[in-house]
């Protein structure tokens, strides 16, 4: 290739590599040739002018109201109920396998099951008749809760917020933590029982005006 | 903090999981939203076509093969349907040298000031580019795709994809000299 056609050919390169989305290989070769011609190195600031224009213009955009959000789950909502893909996939996949084995080895497969069911039962059966005869322990605690129910909402909290912030908010809502953090956010129980949409809506309202608050969305 | 992929969330979307949706929309949303309203050139279009597009991913999420990034498929997605709303409002594209009247129609007081800065003006030639060159100096200076990752988007040829950013800062350096400011380039 002539000096020429490569030049031409790196100088088109120029935007991505002042993007940094070239390849090591590619950059390299850009950099060697911004190294040797001024007038390229020049044209390259010109990108490099441009690149922070558009990144500019961009973020002066703002940004979409929650009304995008809320439009989405609502459509989300109005759709089938899907079930995961992994359990049947798993469930296939042990079919798959049965079906694979011979009769004899089914056969023996089922001999060996029983032996060990049975083996199983006597374990259980003297652990039980060892219970009833009072070498049990049983604690003073109520029944788990751990199961999720309630009221919960998804929320970001402002970078800024402190933790001190954090538990004043959700005290001032009767609030606790259910889970997260999962890419920045937590799950929050906001009622013990199950609300109707339009008070767990007046809720996400309220709370979103908590500067605590970044992102905030009713979840089930 | 490390955060969930964004592959790992399309995944568990495909098994109907809520959260792992909001999470996807969060990281997200601001992006597709300013990409489709450079294209779309109004807020209450692009609004709307969030909410499209990420009930595509809701749908379409079990088919996501991870060939390329996320952001990329959300882009491609976004491009589509963007189009689309264009093609159904019939909103026949700015030629420009309507595009050209709008750069100049902003007489605010900063106006004098303004035109003395590089930058500003820029900005303003950067708004006034055909919808096509506009896509993809988006795609390139701040999405920061890749040449491959436009022609996944735009669905265009490699060669063609740097045959179209080079007319895209050739009409933009027109734009400027139009202004009073010549780069001395192409």
């Amino acid at each position: 290739m002539n000096e020429e056609a490569e030049r031409r050919e790196v100088e088109d390169l120029l935007p991505w590599h002042a993007a940094g989305t070239l390849s090591h290989k590619e950059a390299q070769r850009v950099e060697a040739m911004l190294a040797r011609d001024p007038e390229l190195a020049r044209r390259y600031e010109l990108v490099r002018e441009e690149l922070a224009s558009t990144i500019h213009l961009n973020e002066t955009l703002g940004a979409p109201s929650a009304r995008a959000m809320e439009k989405l789950f609502a459509k989300i909502d109005a759709e089938p109920v899907r079930r995961p893909r992994r359990a049947p996939a798993i469930g296939a996949r042990i079919s798959g396998f049965i079906a694979s084995l011979s009769p004899a080895t089914l056969a023996w497969a089922a001999v060996a099951g029983a032996f060990v069911i049975a083996v199983q039962a006597g374990v259980i059966g003297s652990g039980l008749l060892k219970q009833e005869s009072g070498g049990g322990f049983v604690t003073a605690s109520a029944p788990g809760q751990a199961g999720g129910t309630g009221s919960f909402v998804l929320i970001r909290f402002a970078p800024a917020a402190t933790a001190g912030d954090v538990t004043a908010f959700l005290e001032a809502h009767k609030a606790s933590i259910a889970g997260g953090p999962s890419g920045g956010f937590y799950r929050i129980r906001v009622a013990d029982q199950v609300l109707p949409q339009d008070k767990l809506t007046s809720i996400v309202n309220g709370m979103s005006k908590d500067r605590v608050v970044g992102f905030i969305a009713a979840t089930k | 903090m490390q955060t969930t992929p964004d592959e790992e969330l399309i995944g568990r979307i495909a098994d109907g999981d809520r959260v792992a949706m909001q999470v996807l929309f969060a990281r997200h949303h601001v992006r597709v939203f300013r990409f489709a309203l450079r294209l779309v050139r109004n807020e209450a279009v692009a609004e709307d076509l969030i909410s499209e597009v990420f009930l595509d991913v809701w749908r379409q999420a079990g088919r996501f093969e991870g060939r390329s990034a996320v952001s990329t498929w959300l882009l491609a997605i976004t491009r589509f349907k963007a189009l689309s709303a264009l093609r159904k409002k019939q909103e026949a594209e700015l030629d420009e040298t309507a595009a050209e009247q709008i750069a100049d129609t902003d007489d605010d007081p900063d106006v004098a000031l303004q035109k003395k800065d590089k930058a500003a003006i820029l900005r303003r030639c950067l708004t006034a580019l055909s919808a096509e060159h506009r896509e993809i100096i988006d795609l390139v200076y701040y999405h920061e795709k890749s040449v491959q990752e436009v022609v996944e988007i735009v669905g265009i040829p490699e060669g063609t994809v740097k045959t179209r950013m080079f007319h895209a800062r050739k009409r933009l350096a027109e734009l400027m000299k139009a202004q009073g400011i010549d780069q001395g380039w192409p």
